[in-house]
């Protein structure tokens, strides 16, 4: 990417690079969340409709979890999939699958603690109905997780907001390889340790414009289903 | 429901094959380099030459040197390119690198506030240095095991300063890259030492100019390395060599050369006939 | 699926539920039958929805037993309730009443065709595609109705459903409760409305502070209650 052009000349212009790394930072933060979110979902309502020794610690783990910080899991990830670490032969160290890996585990506490407390708030309002229409535990989770769609949609949006914000796991496990796995967040960085600042916080108001414009579609999306189905 | 779900099936799958290794992307190597070379933007320059010749994707990690030789002793990059001879040669001697090729030099130079409180324009380094401790102004220093950090250390020991003990709140170690380190001096008004490279495409300047260079002592120089295939089997060793191969033939070491921002040639190619 | 046996006769025995120090239902023993709407009434806190719920299977007595057709608690297979406010799913109303059939499992084929029917005994058929958080109370409650005959059930449990419904609301509501009757299943009811109660019953369960009190077929209750309590409360006095 040029460093004598100014972001927005960047946009303008089309430049290949930035747009390449546009569409990575979403192709990773967009796959973390659709992965976390069919590992999250189901635990967060398993947890929010079972009792068993030892819940409430977990479930108190799990909202402290909503705050692993994303340099830890990265490092983590890094270590696991080392050449010398134990899954270092899938050789995906410093490819993008590594780094919706680490976003995926940042972000699954946080769907699953937010959907555990939707859950368990909508099914003290069915508890009764379900029952009385014989509803199996399969059946409660998929139907109190569906209708629990709207305030589901926004544990998601939280999900997207922390994935594509976060700069740690990804410079970690990605390597901020230029053309490969740079994303909008290791790019700033790179740009302000280069000491182009004004490049930098442009590429930083690009980023910002981009997750407004995913939780604004989001938005639309609710609207529109409200509109069909209440 | 059943066609939303499975639109949304396809959407995801489609997400995650984008994201899963191509298998095109196998004539490829990793180089684990320094944060130094690669924001001089010589990598920029140099790769499309290369893969323009040889169809090889070279995909460079960019850390300290320190960083850049752990990365390597892992086993997750096929090839060094750092530029400290002390920590190369340690790695080598650890079996962990087949053979070092010297490849190109730079220079250091130590880089102050335009008013230049100290009074260190003239000297040589090591006086510098000295002066600097004695008036404890603020001394920005990498920290994090790279190659300028390594040549810092050294120069400080030739200075006759015992780094470790004598420094105090004036010396501020910040573990961070080139380019946060001329900020970090930017914005307290203090001294750095920076390799040319960096500073000849650094732009936030501000009011920092060069104060000390062209001594011998602040002689920088760059050396590559195949990671030793029998350590990692894993290590792609042709594609590999055939990078090292390149950077100290006559062709590459005529790239580095060809490599100048504002007119200026950032590295000096000096790779010998043989390896040493 | 249809369940092999009957739940009827629907037999308490002894059937007493605390709460903590108190005792909600205290030793109460009642037997439901086939036949004409038995309606449940007395004051409030009297343990009505209570009552309801351990003859739908939703509580547990903490004392005494409970048979259904002779067999313990099972899958309430041939039971359905309806409850004060109905919850309704957030989808269509046409839906809601797919899900009742998918859950009493109705096999897939037939699930439309069959909410037509109810939706059409029910009177919501114009409102098929409408989003059911959207009815007014009372077509709510003619939707939860649609719900629980989705269940092709024997007992038809309803705990004061028009208590929150205008005149009219009640009227559509009370003729399809009286339809069901006549088809055969068996309704029990609490209500606090005595109108409502000459409306429908065919017998009279009286209670008062967790204990049966009186019961009778619904004109003798009424006209000539045997017991002081159900004088007091027929005449509109507060029985405490």
């Amino acid at each position: 990417m040029s460093d004598q052009l100014s972001a927005w000349q960047l946009i303008v212009s089309g430049d290949a690079a930035l747009f390449a790394i546009v569409r990575l930072s979403l192709a990773v933060s967009l796959s973390a969340v659709a992965l976390a979110a069919l590992v999250g979902m189901p635990l967060g309502a398993l947890l929010a409709l079972t009792r068993f020794p030892g819940r409430s610690a977990l479930v108190v783990l799990l909202n402290a979890l909503m705050g692993l910080p994303p340099v830890v899991v990265g490092l983590a990830v890094y270590l696991l999939l080392s050449r010398s670490g134990p899954l270092g032969a899938m050789g995906i160290l410093f490819t993008p699958m590594a780094m919706v890996i680490a976003q995926t585990i940042l972000i699954v506490p946080i769907i699953a603690a937010l959907t555990r407390q939707t859950v368990e708030d909508l099914w003290a309002e069915y508890r009764d109905e379900l029952t009385a229409m014989d509803v199996s535990p399969t059946g409660r989770m998929t139907t109190l997780l569906w209708d629990a769609r709207h305030s589901l949609l926004t544990a998601l949006l939280a999900g997207f907001g922390r994935a594509a914000a976060e700069v740690g796991a990804v410079m970690i496990v990605g390597g901020n390889i230029d053309g490969f796995t740079r994303t909008m967040t290791t790019a700033v960085a790179l740009e302000t340790s280069k000491g182009n600042l004004p490049l930098a916080l442009g590429l930083g108001l690009i980023l910002v414009a981009i997750v407004l414009t995913v939780n604004a579609a989001a938005w639309g999306t609710r609207v529109w289903s409200e509109r069909q189905a209440g | 429901m059943a066609f939303r779900v499975s639109s949304l099936a396809l959407v995801f799958f489609g997400l995650i094959a984008g994201c899963a290794p191509a298998v095109a992307q196998d004539r490829s190597i990793v180089v684990a380099s320094t944060t130094s070379t690669q924001d001089s933007g010589l990598f920029g320059y140099l790769l499309p030459i290369f893969k323009a010749k040889t169809n090889i994707e070279v995909k460079v990690i960019a850390q300290g040197t320190g960083q850049a030789l752990d990365t390597a002793r892992r086993g997750d990059a096929d090839v060094v390119f750092v530029h400290a001879k002390s920590q190369e040669e340690k790695f080598l001697a650890e079996g962990f690198g087949v053979k070092r090729f010297d490849v190109m030099y730079n220079d250091f130079v130590l880089i102050g506030p335009k008013g230049d409180p100290a009074g260190l324009k003239g000297s040589d380094i090591e006086t510098a240095l000295k002066t600097i401790q004695r008036l404890a102004v603020p001394f920005v220093s990498r920290g994090d095991k790279s190659g300028t950090h390594s040549a810092e250390l050294a120069l400080w020991k030739q200075a006759g300063v015992d780094i470790a003990t004598a420094k105090g709140p004036w010396y501020r170690e910040i573990g961070q890259g080139m380019g946060a380190a001329l900020n970090t001096a930017d914005a307290m008004n203090g001294y750095v030492l920076s390799d040319r490279g960096t500073w000849i495409s650094f732009k936030n300047r501000g009011d920092l100019e060069i104060v000390v260079e062209g001594d011998k002592r602040l002689f920088n120089q760059y050396g590559v390395m195949l990671v030793n295939p029998e350590k990692y089997p894993s290590v792609k060793k042709e594609l590999g060599q055939a990078f090292v191969d390149w950077l100290v033939s006559a062709e590459g070491q005529a790239a580095i050369a060809g490599y100048k921002i504002d007119g200026q040639q950032l590295f000096f190619p000096d790779a010998e006939k043989k390896g040493s | 699926m249809r369940a092999p046996s009957s739940d009827l006769p629907l037999v308490l025995d002894e059937v007493s539920l605390q709460a903590g120090a108190t005792a909600i239902l205290d030793r109460l023993s009642l037997t439901i039958t086939p036949g004409a709407p038995t309606l449940i009434v007395g004051p409030n806190g009297a343990g009505k929805t209570t009552l309801l719920r351990l003859c739908m299977g939703l509580t547990a007595p903490s004392t005494g037993r409970i048979t259904w057709g002779g067999h313990a608690a099972g899958a309430p297979a041939r039971r359905a309730i309806l409850f004060q406010r109905p919850v309704m799913l957030r989808r269509s109303v046409a839906a809601n009443v797919t899900y009742a059939l998918a859950q009493a499992g109705t096999p897939r084929n037939q699930r439309a065709r069959r909410a037509a029917a109810l939706l059409e005994r029910v009177g919501l058929s114009d409102l098929a595609q409408r989003p059911a958080r959207r009815l007014s109370g009372g077509e709510q409650q003619r939707l939860a109705l649609a719900r629980a005959l989705a269940r092709d059930p024997e007992i038809l449990l309803l705990d004061e459903p028009t208590a929150n419904l205008d005149p009219a609301a009640t009227r559509s509501v009370e003729e399809i409760v009286l339809m069901a009757a006549q088809s055969g299943i068996k309704i029990v009811m609490a209500s606090h409305d005595l109108g409502q109660v000459r409306r429908l019953a065919g017998d009279v369960v009286f209670l008062v502070r967790g204990t049966l009190c009186e019961q009778a077929r619904a004109a003798d209750f009424l006209d000539h209650p045997t017991t002081p309590e159900a004088a007091a409360f027929l005449r509109g006095d507060l029985v405490i």
